[in-house]
Protein backbone atom coordinates (compact mmCIF):
# COMPACT_ATOMS: atom_id res chain seq x y z
CA UNK A 1 0.00 0.00 0.00
CA UNK A 2 1.28 3.41 -0.98
CA UNK A 3 1.98 5.96 1.68
CA UNK A 4 -0.82 8.43 2.35
CA UNK A 5 0.06 12.06 2.17
CA UNK A 6 -2.02 15.17 2.30
CA UNK A 7 -1.14 18.40 0.54
CA UNK A 8 -1.54 21.93 1.82
CA UNK A 9 -4.06 22.54 -0.96
CA UNK A 10 -6.20 19.60 0.23
CA UNK A 11 -6.16 20.87 3.79
CA UNK A 12 -7.17 24.33 2.62
CA UNK A 13 -9.96 22.78 0.53
CA UNK A 14 -11.34 20.69 3.41
CA UNK A 15 -11.08 23.70 5.73
CA UNK A 16 -13.11 25.67 3.19
CA UNK A 17 -15.83 23.01 3.19
CA UNK A 18 -15.98 23.29 6.97
CA UNK A 19 -16.16 27.09 6.66
CA UNK A 20 -12.78 27.50 8.39
CA UNK A 21 -10.07 29.94 7.34
CA UNK A 22 -6.43 29.29 8.25
CA UNK A 23 -3.42 31.55 7.88
CA UNK A 24 -0.19 30.24 6.33
CA UNK A 25 1.32 29.18 9.69
CA UNK A 26 -1.83 27.29 10.71
CA UNK A 27 -2.05 25.67 7.33
CA UNK A 28 1.54 24.34 7.64
CA UNK A 29 0.83 23.14 11.16
CA UNK A 30 -2.43 21.31 10.31
CA UNK A 31 -0.97 19.78 7.18
CA UNK A 32 1.89 18.25 9.20
CA UNK A 33 -0.51 17.06 11.92
CA UNK A 34 -3.07 15.60 9.49
CA UNK A 35 -0.29 13.93 7.58
CA UNK A 36 0.89 12.06 10.66
CA UNK A 37 -2.70 11.13 11.52
CA UNK A 38 -3.12 9.68 8.06
CA UNK A 39 -0.02 7.51 8.44
CA UNK A 40 -1.98 5.61 11.11
CA UNK A 41 -4.33 4.54 8.33
CA UNK A 42 -1.34 3.20 6.44
CA UNK A 43 -0.60 1.03 9.45
CA UNK A 44 -4.25 -0.13 9.54
CA UNK A 45 -4.05 -0.71 5.81
CA UNK A 46 -1.44 -3.43 6.36
CA UNK A 47 -4.18 -5.73 7.70
CA UNK A 48 -5.77 -7.86 4.97
CA UNK A 49 -9.50 -7.04 5.08
CA UNK A 50 -10.34 -8.47 1.65
CA UNK A 51 -12.88 -10.95 3.09
CA UNK A 52 -14.28 -8.65 5.80
CA UNK A 53 -17.65 -6.96 5.36
CA UNK A 54 -17.45 -3.22 6.04
CA UNK A 55 -19.13 -2.12 9.26
CA UNK A 56 -21.71 0.50 8.44
CA UNK A 57 -23.73 0.33 11.60
CA UNK A 58 -23.15 -1.05 15.07
CA UNK A 59 -26.82 -1.30 15.91
CA UNK A 60 -28.41 -4.73 15.71
CA UNK A 61 -31.77 -3.07 15.25
CA UNK A 62 -33.48 -3.05 11.90
CA UNK A 63 -36.82 -1.48 10.95
CA UNK A 64 -36.99 0.74 13.99
CA UNK A 65 -39.61 2.96 12.37
CA UNK A 66 -42.34 5.36 13.41
CA UNK A 67 -45.96 5.39 12.19
CA UNK A 68 -46.78 8.41 10.03
CA UNK A 69 -48.70 10.36 12.66
CA UNK A 70 -48.22 14.12 13.01
CA UNK A 71 -47.51 15.46 16.48
CA UNK A 72 -46.67 19.13 16.94
CA UNK A 73 -44.56 19.51 20.08
CA UNK A 74 -45.17 23.29 20.07
CA UNK A 75 -41.52 24.12 20.67
CA UNK A 76 -41.43 27.08 18.29
CA UNK A 77 -41.22 29.83 20.92
CA UNK A 78 -38.49 28.14 22.94
CA UNK A 79 -36.50 27.34 19.79
CA UNK A 80 -36.74 30.89 18.48
CA UNK A 81 -35.66 32.25 21.88
CA UNK A 82 -32.55 30.11 21.53
CA UNK A 83 -31.84 31.38 18.02
CA UNK A 84 -29.09 34.05 17.85
CA UNK A 85 -31.53 36.49 16.25
CA UNK A 86 -35.15 36.28 15.23
CA UNK A 87 -37.67 38.52 13.53
CA UNK A 88 -41.35 37.89 12.80
CA UNK A 89 -41.07 34.20 13.77
CA UNK A 90 -38.12 33.76 11.38
CA UNK A 91 -34.54 32.92 12.25
CA UNK A 92 -32.35 35.86 11.29
CA UNK A 93 -28.90 35.00 9.96
CA UNK A 94 -26.16 36.97 8.22
CA UNK A 95 -26.96 37.26 4.51
CA UNK A 96 -26.08 34.18 2.51
CA UNK A 97 -25.29 34.14 -1.15
CA UNK A 98 -27.92 32.49 -3.25
CA UNK A 99 -27.34 28.91 -4.22
CA UNK A 100 -24.68 27.87 -1.76
CA UNK A 101 -27.04 25.33 -0.26
CA UNK A 102 -28.42 22.12 -1.62
CA UNK B 1 -35.82 14.85 -40.90
CA UNK B 2 -37.07 18.34 -40.17
CA UNK B 3 -36.41 17.71 -36.51
CA UNK B 4 -32.82 16.73 -37.15
CA UNK B 5 -32.18 19.74 -39.36
CA UNK B 6 -33.52 22.25 -36.85
CA UNK B 7 -31.46 20.53 -34.20
CA UNK B 8 -28.25 20.86 -36.18
CA UNK B 9 -29.04 24.50 -36.83
CA UNK B 10 -29.44 25.12 -33.13
CA UNK B 11 -26.42 23.22 -31.89
CA UNK B 12 -24.20 22.84 -34.95
CA UNK B 13 -23.34 19.15 -35.34
CA UNK B 14 -23.45 18.47 -31.63
CA UNK B 15 -25.74 16.02 -29.91
CA UNK B 16 -27.24 16.78 -26.55
CA UNK B 17 -27.29 14.56 -23.48
CA UNK B 18 -29.60 15.45 -20.62
CA UNK B 19 -30.17 13.81 -17.26
CA UNK B 20 -32.72 15.00 -14.71
CA UNK B 21 -32.89 14.69 -10.94
CA UNK B 22 -36.41 15.40 -9.88
CA UNK B 23 -37.41 16.04 -6.28
CA UNK B 24 -41.03 15.61 -5.28
CA UNK B 25 -42.32 16.48 -1.82
CA UNK B 26 -44.35 13.61 -0.44
CA UNK B 27 -47.54 14.57 1.38
CA UNK B 28 -47.17 12.48 4.46
CA UNK B 29 -48.72 13.56 7.75
CA UNK B 30 -45.37 14.00 9.49
CA UNK B 31 -41.77 14.70 8.53
CA UNK B 32 -39.19 12.09 7.55
CA UNK B 33 -37.26 12.12 10.83
CA UNK B 34 -39.55 14.00 13.21
CA UNK B 35 -43.28 13.90 14.00
CA UNK B 36 -43.74 17.61 13.15
CA UNK B 37 -46.67 18.11 10.77
CA UNK B 38 -46.03 18.41 7.04
CA UNK B 39 -48.26 21.29 6.05
CA UNK B 40 -47.83 24.07 3.52
CA UNK B 41 -48.75 27.67 4.26
CA UNK B 42 -48.59 27.74 8.08
CA UNK B 43 -46.93 30.56 10.04
CA UNK B 44 -43.11 30.47 9.95
CA UNK B 45 -41.47 27.80 12.09
CA UNK B 46 -44.88 26.66 13.43
CA UNK B 47 -44.20 23.03 12.45
CA UNK B 48 -40.76 22.59 13.99
CA UNK B 49 -39.24 20.88 16.98
CA UNK B 50 -35.78 20.15 18.38
CA UNK B 51 -35.16 17.49 15.74
CA UNK B 52 -35.92 19.86 12.84
CA UNK B 53 -33.68 22.48 14.45
CA UNK B 54 -30.84 19.94 14.57
CA UNK B 55 -30.32 20.08 18.32
CA UNK B 56 -27.59 17.89 19.70
CA UNK B 57 -28.67 14.69 21.41
CA UNK B 58 -31.94 14.13 19.58
CA UNK B 59 -32.51 10.61 18.36
CA UNK B 60 -34.66 10.77 15.25
CA UNK B 61 -36.78 7.81 14.13
CA UNK B 62 -37.60 7.37 10.44
CA UNK B 63 -41.18 7.63 9.21
CA UNK B 64 -42.55 4.32 7.92
CA UNK B 65 -45.23 6.08 5.89
CA UNK B 66 -42.61 8.12 4.03
CA UNK B 67 -40.73 4.94 3.11
CA UNK B 68 -43.95 3.39 1.86
CA UNK B 69 -44.73 6.47 -0.24
CA UNK B 70 -41.22 6.20 -1.66
CA UNK B 71 -41.89 2.55 -2.45
CA UNK B 72 -45.08 3.56 -4.29
CA UNK B 73 -43.05 5.91 -6.50
CA UNK B 74 -40.48 3.17 -7.14
CA UNK B 75 -43.21 0.69 -8.09
CA UNK B 76 -44.98 3.18 -10.37
CA UNK B 77 -41.66 3.79 -12.15
CA UNK B 78 -40.98 0.07 -12.61
CA UNK B 79 -37.96 0.17 -10.31
CA UNK B 80 -36.56 -2.64 -8.18
CA UNK B 81 -36.94 -1.94 -4.48
CA UNK B 82 -33.77 -2.57 -2.50
CA UNK B 83 -34.16 -5.35 0.05
CA UNK B 84 -31.91 -3.45 2.46
CA UNK B 85 -31.32 0.25 2.90
CA UNK B 86 -29.01 2.25 5.08
CA UNK B 87 -29.24 5.98 5.70
CA UNK B 88 -26.33 8.27 4.90
CA UNK B 89 -25.41 11.81 5.82
CA UNK B 90 -24.67 14.26 3.04
CA UNK B 91 -22.81 17.12 4.66
CA UNK B 92 -23.06 20.79 3.73
CA UNK B 93 -23.41 24.07 5.57
CA UNK B 94 -26.39 26.23 4.83
CA UNK B 95 -28.85 27.92 7.21
CA UNK B 96 -31.89 26.25 5.61
CA UNK B 97 -30.69 23.02 7.24
CA UNK B 98 -29.34 23.55 10.76
CA UNK B 99 -28.26 19.89 11.04
CA UNK B 100 -25.56 20.68 8.45
CA UNK B 101 -26.32 17.40 6.73
CA UNK B 102 -29.15 15.90 4.75
CA UNK B 103 -30.31 12.40 5.62
CA UNK B 104 -30.47 10.42 2.38
CA UNK B 105 -29.35 7.13 0.86
CA UNK B 106 -26.08 7.09 -0.98
CA UNK B 107 -24.95 3.47 -1.34
CA UNK B 108 -28.33 1.79 -1.00
CA UNK B 109 -31.02 3.76 -2.87
CA UNK B 110 -34.61 2.76 -2.06
CA UNK B 111 -35.22 1.88 -5.72
CA UNK B 112 -33.14 1.35 -8.82
CA UNK B 113 -33.27 0.35 -12.50
CA UNK B 114 -36.69 1.77 -13.27
CA UNK B 115 -38.03 3.42 -16.37
CA UNK B 116 -40.76 5.68 -17.69
CA UNK B 117 -42.15 5.27 -21.21
CA UNK B 118 -42.59 8.81 -22.47
CA UNK B 119 -44.84 9.74 -25.38
CA UNK B 120 -43.08 12.35 -27.51
CA UNK B 121 -44.60 15.11 -29.63
CA UNK B 122 -44.38 12.99 -32.81
CA UNK B 123 -46.43 10.25 -31.15
CA UNK B 124 -43.53 7.83 -30.68
CA UNK B 125 -42.68 6.39 -27.30
CA UNK B 126 -39.23 6.63 -25.76
CA UNK B 127 -38.12 4.72 -22.71
CA UNK B 128 -36.23 6.95 -20.27
CA UNK B 129 -34.37 4.78 -17.78
CA UNK B 130 -34.43 5.72 -14.13
CA UNK B 131 -31.16 5.05 -12.40
CA UNK B 132 -32.32 5.30 -8.81
CA UNK B 133 -34.77 6.74 -6.32
CA UNK B 134 -33.93 8.03 -2.84
CA UNK B 135 -36.08 9.04 0.07
CA UNK B 136 -34.49 12.07 1.69
CA UNK B 137 -35.17 15.30 3.54
CA UNK B 138 -36.16 18.64 2.11
CA UNK B 139 -34.52 21.79 3.50
CA UNK B 140 -36.15 24.89 4.99
CA UNK B 141 -36.82 28.11 3.15
CA UNK B 142 -34.58 31.19 3.08
CA UNK B 143 -35.76 34.66 2.28
CA UNK B 144 -32.99 37.10 1.47
CA UNK B 145 -33.55 40.56 2.92
CA UNK B 146 -32.05 43.79 1.62
CA UNK B 147 -30.79 44.58 5.12
CA UNK B 148 -27.77 42.28 5.11
CA UNK B 149 -29.72 39.42 6.68
CA UNK B 150 -31.43 36.28 5.48
CA UNK B 151 -34.56 34.94 7.14
CA UNK B 152 -35.11 31.24 7.71
CA UNK B 153 -38.36 29.30 8.03
CA UNK B 154 -37.82 25.65 8.94
CA UNK B 155 -41.41 24.45 8.39
CA UNK B 156 -40.32 22.63 5.26
CA UNK B 157 -37.11 21.30 6.83
CA UNK B 158 -37.38 17.50 7.02
CA UNK B 159 -40.36 17.12 4.69
CA UNK B 160 -39.87 13.78 2.95
CA UNK B 161 -38.77 13.98 -0.67
CA UNK B 162 -38.53 11.33 -3.29
CA UNK B 163 -35.57 12.03 -5.56
CA UNK B 164 -35.87 10.45 -8.99
CA UNK B 165 -32.60 10.27 -10.92
CA UNK B 166 -32.87 9.56 -14.63
CA UNK B 167 -30.15 8.06 -16.78
CA UNK B 168 -28.78 10.52 -19.38
CA UNK B 169 -31.31 9.21 -21.92
CA UNK B 170 -32.90 12.55 -22.75
CA UNK B 171 -31.77 14.01 -26.07
CA UNK B 172 -33.45 17.42 -26.30
CA UNK B 173 -35.13 20.16 -24.26
CA UNK B 174 -38.51 19.04 -25.63
CA UNK B 175 -37.91 15.47 -24.51
CA UNK B 176 -37.01 16.79 -21.07
CA UNK B 177 -40.30 18.67 -20.99
CA UNK B 178 -42.31 15.61 -22.04
CA UNK B 179 -40.51 13.46 -19.48
CA UNK B 180 -41.24 15.93 -16.66
CA UNK B 181 -44.92 16.21 -17.58
CA UNK B 182 -45.41 12.48 -17.75
CA UNK B 183 -43.33 11.85 -14.65
CA UNK B 184 -45.54 14.31 -12.81
CA UNK B 185 -48.65 12.42 -13.94
CA UNK B 186 -47.16 9.08 -12.90
CA UNK B 187 -46.38 10.51 -9.46
CA UNK B 188 -49.82 12.12 -9.15
CA UNK B 189 -51.44 8.73 -9.69
CA UNK B 190 -49.46 7.13 -6.87
CA UNK B 191 -51.35 9.43 -4.50
CA UNK B 192 -48.14 10.49 -2.71
CA UNK B 193 -48.12 14.12 -3.83
CA UNK B 194 -50.17 16.67 -5.70
CA UNK B 195 -46.83 17.80 -7.16
CA UNK B 196 -47.93 21.44 -7.30
CA UNK B 197 -45.25 23.35 -9.14
CA UNK B 198 -46.29 26.74 -7.77
CA UNK B 199 -45.81 25.48 -4.20
CA UNK B 200 -42.42 24.04 -5.02
CA UNK B 201 -43.61 20.47 -4.50
CA UNK B 202 -41.78 19.34 -7.62
CA UNK B 203 -38.35 20.69 -8.63
CA UNK B 204 -35.76 19.56 -11.11
CA UNK B 205 -31.98 19.57 -11.12
CA UNK B 206 -30.79 19.43 -14.69
CA UNK B 207 -27.55 18.06 -16.15
CA UNK B 208 -26.67 18.82 -19.75
CA UNK B 209 -23.67 18.16 -21.93
CA UNK B 210 -23.10 18.18 -25.66
CA UNK B 211 -20.67 16.23 -27.84
CA UNK B 212 -19.93 16.02 -31.56
CA UNK B 213 -22.18 13.49 -33.31
CA UNK B 214 -20.50 10.10 -33.33
CA UNK B 215 -18.26 10.82 -30.34
CA UNK B 216 -18.20 7.93 -27.88
CA UNK B 217 -17.50 10.04 -24.81
CA UNK B 218 -19.91 12.42 -23.14
CA UNK B 219 -19.02 16.08 -22.99
CA UNK B 220 -18.45 17.86 -19.68
CA UNK B 221 -21.76 18.38 -17.96
CA UNK B 222 -23.18 21.54 -16.53
CA UNK B 223 -25.72 21.44 -13.72
CA UNK B 224 -28.66 23.71 -12.96
CA UNK B 225 -30.43 23.22 -9.66
CA UNK B 226 -33.91 23.61 -8.26
CA UNK B 227 -35.89 24.73 -11.29
CA UNK B 228 -39.57 24.64 -10.39
CA UNK B 229 -41.24 25.11 -13.77
CA UNK B 230 -41.19 22.76 -16.75
CA UNK B 231 -41.03 25.75 -19.10
CA UNK B 232 -38.01 27.13 -17.26
CA UNK B 233 -36.33 23.73 -17.56
CA UNK B 234 -36.92 23.72 -21.30
CA UNK B 235 -35.75 27.34 -21.73
CA UNK B 236 -32.64 26.77 -19.61
CA UNK B 237 -31.74 23.70 -21.69
CA UNK B 238 -32.30 25.51 -25.00
CA UNK B 239 -29.99 28.30 -23.83
CA UNK B 240 -27.33 25.87 -22.52
CA UNK B 241 -27.32 23.81 -25.74
CA UNK B 242 -26.51 26.94 -27.70
CA UNK B 243 -24.05 28.38 -25.21
CA UNK B 244 -22.04 25.15 -24.98
CA UNK B 245 -22.00 24.76 -28.77
CA UNK B 246 -20.69 28.29 -29.15
CA UNK B 247 -17.96 27.69 -26.55
CA UNK B 248 -16.85 24.49 -28.30
CA UNK B 249 -17.02 25.99 -31.80
CA UNK B 250 -14.80 28.87 -30.75
CA UNK B 251 -12.24 26.37 -29.45
CA UNK B 252 -13.07 26.76 -25.75
CA UNK B 253 -13.70 24.06 -23.19
CA UNK B 254 -16.77 23.49 -21.03
CA UNK B 255 -16.12 23.68 -17.31
CA UNK B 256 -17.94 21.40 -14.90
CA UNK B 257 -19.98 24.01 -13.12
CA UNK B 258 -23.30 24.89 -11.58
CA UNK B 259 -25.34 27.55 -13.33
CA UNK B 260 -28.57 29.28 -12.47
CA UNK B 261 -31.48 29.88 -14.83
CA UNK B 262 -32.59 33.49 -15.05
CA UNK B 263 -36.14 33.75 -16.42
CA UNK B 264 -36.22 37.46 -17.38
CA UNK B 265 -33.32 36.99 -19.82
CA UNK B 266 -34.08 33.30 -20.50
CA UNK B 267 -30.39 32.63 -19.98
CA UNK B 268 -28.17 30.81 -17.50
CA UNK B 269 -25.61 32.42 -15.18
CA UNK B 270 -22.52 30.86 -13.61
CA UNK B 271 -22.96 30.20 -9.89
CA UNK B 272 -19.97 28.15 -8.91
CA UNK B 273 -17.54 25.60 -10.20
CA UNK B 274 -18.98 22.26 -9.18
CA UNK B 275 -18.11 20.52 -5.96
CA UNK B 276 -17.29 16.86 -6.35
CA UNK B 277 -19.25 14.14 -4.55
CA UNK B 278 -16.28 13.83 -2.14
CA UNK B 279 -16.97 17.34 -0.98
CA UNK B 280 -20.25 16.21 0.56
CA UNK B 281 -18.27 13.80 2.76
CA UNK B 282 -21.03 11.17 2.75
CA UNK B 283 -20.89 8.79 5.67
CA UNK B 284 -23.23 6.21 7.19
CA UNK B 285 -25.80 7.71 9.56
CA UNK B 286 -24.96 6.30 13.00
CA UNK B 287 -28.25 7.29 14.66
CA UNK B 288 -30.69 5.45 12.42
CA UNK B 289 -31.33 1.74 12.13
CA UNK B 290 -31.12 0.16 8.66
CA UNK B 291 -34.31 -0.99 6.99
CA UNK B 292 -35.02 -4.45 5.63
CA UNK B 293 -37.74 -4.55 2.99
CA UNK B 294 -39.18 -8.00 2.28
CA UNK B 295 -41.51 -9.10 -0.50
CA UNK B 296 -44.56 -9.13 1.82
CA UNK B 297 -44.06 -5.48 2.58
CA UNK B 298 -43.61 -4.63 -1.10
CA UNK B 299 -46.79 -6.59 -1.97
CA UNK B 300 -48.74 -4.72 0.69
CA UNK B 301 -47.63 -1.36 -0.71
CA UNK B 302 -48.35 -2.54 -4.26
CA UNK B 303 -51.93 -3.40 -3.19
CA UNK B 304 -52.43 0.15 -1.93
CA UNK B 305 -51.02 1.72 -5.10
CA UNK B 306 -53.80 3.41 -7.12
CA UNK B 307 -54.15 2.35 -10.78
CA UNK B 308 -52.00 4.37 -13.18
CA UNK B 309 -53.40 6.99 -15.54
CA UNK B 310 -52.61 4.76 -18.53
CA UNK B 311 -54.51 1.79 -17.10
CA UNK B 312 -57.46 4.01 -16.29
CA UNK B 313 -57.54 5.48 -19.81
CA UNK B 314 -57.54 2.01 -21.31
CA UNK B 315 -60.42 0.85 -19.15
CA UNK B 316 -62.43 4.03 -19.79
CA UNK B 317 -62.11 3.53 -23.53
CA UNK B 318 -62.62 -0.22 -23.68
CA UNK B 319 -65.07 -0.82 -20.83
CA UNK B 320 -67.01 2.43 -20.58
CA UNK B 321 -66.92 3.43 -24.26
CA UNK B 322 -65.41 6.88 -23.61
CA UNK B 323 -63.49 8.69 -26.34
CA UNK B 324 -59.70 8.46 -26.01
CA UNK B 325 -59.35 12.26 -25.76
CA UNK B 326 -61.98 12.45 -23.00
CA UNK B 327 -60.27 9.62 -21.14
CA UNK B 328 -57.04 11.64 -21.24
CA UNK B 329 -58.74 14.74 -19.87
CA UNK B 330 -60.37 12.72 -17.07
CA UNK B 331 -56.98 11.33 -16.04
CA UNK B 332 -55.11 14.62 -15.83
CA UNK B 333 -55.41 14.45 -12.07
CA UNK B 334 -55.94 11.59 -9.66
CA UNK B 335 -58.72 13.56 -7.94
CA UNK B 336 -60.68 13.94 -11.20
CA UNK B 337 -60.20 10.32 -12.18
CA UNK B 338 -61.22 9.03 -8.74
CA UNK B 339 -64.25 11.33 -8.82
CA UNK B 340 -65.26 10.01 -12.20
CA UNK B 341 -64.93 6.40 -11.06
CA UNK B 342 -67.08 7.13 -8.00
CA UNK B 343 -69.72 8.91 -10.13
CA UNK B 344 -69.99 5.94 -12.48
CA UNK B 345 -70.04 3.57 -9.52
CA UNK B 346 -72.98 5.57 -8.10
CA UNK B 347 -75.00 4.65 -11.18
CA UNK B 348 -74.38 7.56 -13.58
CA UNK B 349 -74.28 7.04 -17.32
CA UNK B 350 -70.55 6.92 -18.13
CA UNK B 351 -70.64 9.25 -21.14
CA UNK B 352 -72.87 11.83 -19.54
CA UNK B 353 -70.73 11.79 -16.39
CA UNK B 354 -67.59 12.32 -18.50
CA UNK B 355 -69.24 15.20 -20.38
CA UNK B 356 -70.30 16.94 -17.19
CA UNK B 357 -66.88 16.62 -15.54
CA UNK B 358 -64.94 17.72 -18.62
CA UNK B 359 -67.42 20.51 -19.45
CA UNK B 360 -69.48 22.15 -16.73
CA UNK B 361 -67.47 21.00 -13.70
CA UNK B 362 -64.12 22.00 -15.23
CA UNK B 363 -65.61 25.36 -16.26
CA UNK B 364 -66.82 25.87 -12.69
CA UNK B 365 -63.36 25.04 -11.30
CA UNK B 366 -61.68 27.46 -13.72
CA UNK B 367 -64.17 30.23 -13.05
CA UNK B 368 -63.82 29.98 -9.28
CA UNK B 369 -60.13 28.97 -9.31
CA UNK B 370 -60.74 25.94 -7.11
CA UNK B 371 -59.67 22.32 -7.12
CA UNK B 372 -62.31 19.63 -7.50
CA UNK B 373 -61.93 18.55 -3.89
CA UNK B 374 -62.52 22.13 -2.76
CA UNK B 375 -65.98 22.24 -4.34
CA UNK B 376 -69.17 21.04 -2.63
CA UNK B 377 -69.85 18.57 -5.41
CA UNK B 378 -70.00 14.88 -4.51
CA UNK B 379 -69.99 11.93 -6.94
CA UNK B 380 -73.38 10.85 -5.51
CA UNK B 381 -74.98 14.22 -6.27
CA UNK B 382 -73.57 14.33 -9.80
CA UNK B 383 -74.76 10.78 -10.39
CA UNK B 384 -78.15 11.68 -8.89
CA UNK B 385 -78.60 14.57 -11.33
CA UNK B 386 -77.52 12.45 -14.28
CA UNK B 387 -80.04 9.76 -13.31
CA UNK B 388 -82.81 12.40 -13.22
CA UNK B 389 -81.86 13.40 -16.76
CA UNK B 390 -81.58 9.82 -18.00
CA UNK B 391 -85.01 8.91 -16.65
CA UNK B 392 -86.57 11.98 -18.27
CA UNK B 393 -87.57 13.38 -14.88
CA UNK B 394 -85.83 16.66 -15.67
CA UNK B 395 -84.88 18.19 -19.00
CA UNK B 396 -81.28 19.05 -19.83
CA UNK B 397 -82.40 22.67 -19.65
CA UNK B 398 -83.74 22.21 -16.12
CA UNK B 399 -80.52 20.37 -15.32
CA UNK B 400 -78.68 23.67 -15.58
CA UNK B 401 -80.43 24.87 -12.41
CA UNK B 402 -79.92 21.54 -10.70
CA UNK B 403 -76.23 21.70 -11.63
CA UNK B 404 -75.85 25.08 -9.91
CA UNK B 405 -77.54 23.59 -6.86
CA UNK B 406 -75.36 20.48 -6.62
CA UNK B 407 -72.26 22.67 -6.99
CA UNK B 408 -73.54 24.41 -3.85
CA UNK B 409 -73.88 21.08 -2.06
CA UNK B 410 -77.61 20.43 -2.51
CA UNK B 411 -79.14 17.01 -3.06
CA UNK B 412 -80.38 16.97 -6.69
CA UNK B 413 -83.70 15.13 -6.35
CA UNK B 414 -84.82 17.13 -3.33
CA UNK B 415 -83.80 20.36 -5.06
CA UNK B 416 -85.72 19.47 -8.25
CA UNK B 417 -88.85 18.63 -6.27
CA UNK B 418 -88.66 21.71 -4.09
CA UNK B 419 -88.36 23.97 -7.12
CA UNK B 420 -90.91 22.22 -9.26
CA UNK B 421 -88.24 21.17 -11.71
CA UNK B 422 -90.09 18.18 -12.94
CA UNK B 423 -90.44 17.33 -16.55
CA UNK B 424 -93.90 16.21 -17.59
CA UNK B 425 -93.81 13.36 -20.07
CA UNK B 426 -97.25 11.89 -19.36
CA UNK B 427 -99.07 11.89 -22.77
CA UNK B 428 -102.48 12.34 -21.13
CA UNK B 429 -101.48 15.58 -19.44
CA UNK B 430 -99.65 16.80 -22.53
CA UNK B 431 -102.63 15.99 -24.78
CA UNK B 432 -104.99 18.06 -22.63
CA UNK B 433 -102.70 21.06 -23.13
CA UNK B 434 -102.23 20.40 -26.81
CA UNK B 435 -105.99 20.19 -27.39
CA UNK B 436 -106.54 23.46 -25.54
CA UNK B 437 -103.78 25.30 -27.42
CA UNK B 438 -104.91 24.00 -30.81
CA UNK B 439 -108.55 24.95 -30.08
CA UNK B 440 -107.45 28.47 -29.24
CA UNK B 441 -105.21 28.91 -32.30
CA UNK B 442 -107.05 27.87 -35.46
CA UNK B 443 -104.93 30.31 -37.50
CA UNK B 444 -101.76 28.42 -36.59
CA UNK B 445 -103.31 25.17 -37.75
CA UNK B 446 -104.09 26.80 -41.11
CA UNK B 447 -100.53 28.16 -41.31
CA UNK B 448 -99.13 24.70 -40.58
CA UNK B 449 -101.24 23.13 -43.28
CA UNK B 450 -100.12 25.90 -45.62
CA UNK B 451 -96.56 24.72 -45.08
CA UNK B 452 -95.34 27.31 -42.57
CA UNK B 453 -92.95 25.47 -40.26
CA UNK B 454 -92.82 28.47 -37.98
CA UNK B 455 -96.33 27.71 -36.90
CA UNK B 456 -95.26 24.72 -34.80
CA UNK B 457 -92.63 26.88 -33.11
CA UNK B 458 -95.33 29.29 -32.02
CA UNK B 459 -97.53 26.45 -30.74
CA UNK B 460 -94.69 24.89 -28.77
CA UNK B 461 -93.96 28.27 -27.24
CA UNK B 462 -97.58 28.44 -26.09
CA UNK B 463 -97.42 24.92 -24.70
CA UNK B 464 -94.20 25.59 -22.80
CA UNK B 465 -95.78 28.66 -21.28
CA UNK B 466 -98.82 26.67 -20.27
CA UNK B 467 -96.67 23.91 -18.72
CA UNK B 468 -94.39 26.44 -17.00
CA UNK B 469 -91.48 24.93 -18.93
CA UNK B 470 -92.08 21.48 -17.50
CA UNK B 471 -93.27 19.69 -20.61
CA UNK B 472 -90.86 17.13 -22.02
CA UNK B 473 -90.06 18.80 -25.36
CA UNK B 474 -89.32 15.57 -27.21
CA UNK B 475 -92.54 13.85 -26.25
CA UNK B 476 -94.61 16.98 -26.70
CA UNK B 477 -93.26 17.68 -30.18
CA UNK B 478 -94.17 14.19 -31.32
CA UNK B 479 -97.67 14.40 -29.86
CA UNK B 480 -98.25 17.87 -31.33
CA UNK B 481 -97.32 16.75 -34.84
CA UNK B 482 -99.62 13.74 -34.51
CA UNK B 483 -102.52 15.96 -33.35
CA UNK B 484 -101.90 18.49 -36.11
CA UNK B 485 -102.09 15.71 -38.68
CA UNK B 486 -105.50 14.74 -37.32
CA UNK B 487 -107.00 18.21 -37.71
Amino acid sequence: MSETTISKEEVAHVAGLAKLAFNETELEQFTTQLDSILTIFDTLGEVDTEQVEPTYSVTENVNHLRQDVADNWHQKQALLENAPLEAADLIKVPAILDGEGE
Amino acid sequence: MIDLRSKIMATGNFETTIGLEVHVEMQTNSKLMSPSPVHYGDKPNENTNVIDFGYPGVLPVANKGALEYGMRAALALNATISPFIRWDRKNYFYPDNPKAYQTTQSQTPLGKNGYLDVTLADGTTKRIRIKELHVEEDAGKNTHGTDGYSYVDLNRQGTPLIEIVSEPDIASPDEAYAYLEQLRQAILFTGISEAKMQEGQMRADVNISIRPYGSSEYGTKVEMKNINSFNYVRNALIFEEKRQAEVLRSGGIIQQETRRYNEPTKSTILMRVKEGADDYRYFPEPDLAPVVIDQNWIDKVADELPKSAGDRQTSYVSTLGIERYDAEVLTQTLAMSDFYDATVAAGADAKRAANYLIGDVNAFMNKHQVELQETQLTPEHLAGMIKLIESGTISTKQAKQVFEAIMAGEEPEAFAKKNGLVQISDPEVLLTWITEVLDNNPQSIEDFKGGKDRATGYLIGQLMKMSKGQANPGVMNKLLLAELAKR
